[in-house]
């Protein structure tokens, strides 16, 4: 059985102070699959993504990742078994180059990362792997620019980068596409489709236009629990999870997200 | 390149400074220079606010000071041995403190130096309130008496460029690079595999190290360890240092150090001497509200992220 699942949690629990952030969610991420997690605002997704890389220890429930109970293990420790995510709110290296975000990933594996005694020109032989990471994202001319400098979607493009540096089983993705423009969504949604191929993605997404374009599967989150799951047809069919959206954009007072005009007849 | 152009004119002026100034003044710079420099390592790369690192300098200076007096050992081992006491005792620190961020690590280190403090106080050796004296600079290699002064300070020297090379390339090394990544954005690092506790336990004890080097080192140069070099205003005067020379640039603590040692040693004479504590104040004060980058970072930004840009 787990060996279609990457990647399995069992009645998830996050309690915030009484507060039930996630409630009892069942979740499972098939192999080589696009699982989409998508849901109003405040419905649990990154908090989600916290339970499962260990940033937050969770209540109640299990997580499995390839049949191996992984609930108490430490975050650095998920990264190197092959679990890795992108941040929502974009996390890079300002005031490195955007070279060095990537190849600062790529060390991570080399074993040297404690060598405080040897010149970082070590550190040159990653360059080439780098510069073709930066070229897949469309970033290779941007390579000795230091980060900071770098447009809001650019640097998310640095993230995914960066988290493919790694070369995850299992690539956890918080809103990629989120504040980006037309052209950047439709670059990461075939970087996304493209890097897809050796490997498990597991992505928070609003845009439900690359949802439906890029996902197998997906779960429908609400206020901490899942609503519904299936294919896009399915679930986009389901009146409860229209319900859902409106619901709390109403509520929030916020103004109307991509989500309800793109969603497709 | 400017940046080799810079540190050979600066050693040029270090190898003919003692023609102009005397040379235990020069002497003591350097040895607070380098304990800044250890500093500045945690606060400047790390982004962890040390308040304890006198444990350090002092435990270099009564380690050193007890072996060169009651052993006999030569200056190198007897430094060697400072170096290496101040090194255990930070790794212990390290372990203790680094999990806690911001103020609680300050606190940590605080408390934990105070510990180091009451024990060098009480303890049958260090001589208590009055300290080591006459601590004999001995023979180097147990050839070359380093009684004079002139003598000395080419070896101090030495010794602080071996300290200072250290740091510079624990800065530009693979370690560095994850440093750095981890004072920018530590969840990112650690979603990329790093154990960030590690690395910043090896930086702290690196930085332990260093300044146990400066301590030892200046125990042979004043041929005295102290409850001084233990005490918690010490733990501060290294913030004010490298907060006036500027955290996180590589020449900025020496600088910051040299600009202290010099207004202690005009005052402490004269009759402005019991207002050093209040003159050191308005200093820090007007440092942290108007020149926030230090002078080493004022220069810089008017050289135009010039030299030492990779000294980040
Ligand atoms: N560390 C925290 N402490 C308290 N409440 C939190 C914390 N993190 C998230 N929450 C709450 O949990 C709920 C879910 O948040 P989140 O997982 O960020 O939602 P989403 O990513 O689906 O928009 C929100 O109501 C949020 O306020
Ligand atoms: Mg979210």
């Amino acid at each position: 059985m787990s060996a279609d699942y990457v990647l399995q949690t069992s009645n998830l629990v996050k309690e915030f102070k009484g507060f039930t952030a996630v409630d009892g969610v069942d979740l499972n991420v098939e192999r080589g699959s696009i699982h989409a997690l998508i849901g109003p605002n405040g419905a649990g997704k990154t908090t989600i993504f916290n339970l499962l890389t260990k940033f937050l220890i969770p209540t109640r429930g299990t997580i499995h990742y390839n049949g191996r109970d992984i609930t108490r293990v430490r975050p650095a420790a998920i990264a190197r078994l092959g679990v890795v995510r992108s941040f929502q709110i974009s996390a890079v290296f300002p005031q490195l180059s955007v070279l060095e975000n990537v190849r600062v990933a790529l060390q991570q594996k080399e074993g040297i990362s404690f060598c405080f005694w040897r010149s970082e020109r070590v550190l040159e032989r990653l360059d080439a792997r780098a510069l073709e990471l930066l070229d897949a994202v469309g970033l290779a001319e941007f390579a000795r620019v230091r980060t900071v400098d770098l447009s809001y979607g650019r640097k998310r493009a640095l993230e995914i980068a960066t988290t493919l540096a790694l070369d995850p089983e299992l690539m956890l993705l918080d809103e990629p596409t989120q504040g980006m423009g037309h052209e950047d969504v439709d670059r990461v949604a075939d970087l996304i489709k493209k890097v897809s191929r050796d490997r498990t993605i597991l992505m928070v997404e609003h845009n439900l236009h690359v949802v439906s374009k890029l996902a197998d599967r997906i779960t429908v989150l609400q206020r901490g629990a899942v609503l519904t799951e299936g294919g896009y047809d399915e679930v986009s069919a389901d009146p409860r999870v229209m319900e859902a959206y409106l619901g709390t954009s109403v509520d929030d007072g916020e103004p109307e997200t991509s989500l309800k005009l793109e969603v497709p007849a | 390149m400017r940046i080799n152009k810079l540190y050979l004119s600066l050693l040029v002026l270090a190898l003919l400074a003692p023609l102009v100034l005397y040379p235990v003044f020069l002497m003591k710079v350097l040895c607070y220079g380098l304990f800044a420099c250890a500093f500045n390592l945690v606060l400047g790369y790390g982004g962890l606010l040390s308040l304890g690192h006198a444990a350090f300098l002092g435990t270099g200076a009564y380690t050193t000071g007890y072996l060169a007096t009651r052993v006999g050992l030569t200056p190198e081992l007897a430094i060697l041995a400072g170096t290496a006491a101040a090194a255990a005792l930070g790794a212990l620190f390290g372990k203790l403190s680094v999990k806690r961020g911001g103020i609680y690590f300050g606190m940590i280190t605080l408390a934990l130096a105070q510990l180091v403090f009451f024990f060098y106080l009480q303890a049958p050796f260090t001589g208590g309130e009055d300290g080591m004296q006459g601590i004999p600079r001995g023979e180097l290699f147990g050839l070359l008496s380093l009684e004079d002064n002139l003598t000395l300070y080419y070896f101090v020297l030495a010794v602080f460029l071996l300290g200072f090379w250290v740091i510079h390339r624990t800065v530009h090394s693979p370690f560095g690079q994850v440093m750095k990544a981890i004072r920018e954005n530590e969840a990112r690092a650690m979603s990329l595999g790093y154990n960030t506790d590690d690395f910043k336990w090896l930086l702290f004890t690196l930085s332990a190290a260093v300044a146990g080097l400066a301590g030892s080192t200046k125990a042979l140069v004043f041929q005295l360890a102290s409850l001084n070099d233990a005490h918690w205003q010490m733990s501060g005067e290294v913030v004010l240092m490298t907060l006036l020379g500027g955290v996180g640039t590589i020449l900025g603590p020496l600088a910051g150090a040299g600009v202290i040692v010099t207004i202690q040693n005009q005052l402490s004479g004269g009759e402005l001497g019991n207002y050093i504590h209040m003159i050191m104040g308005a200093i820090f004060v007007i440092c942290v509200l108007a020149f926030r980058s230090g002078i080493v970072g004022e220069i810089q930004k008017l050289a135009g992220r010039g030299f030492s840009r990779q000294g980040r």
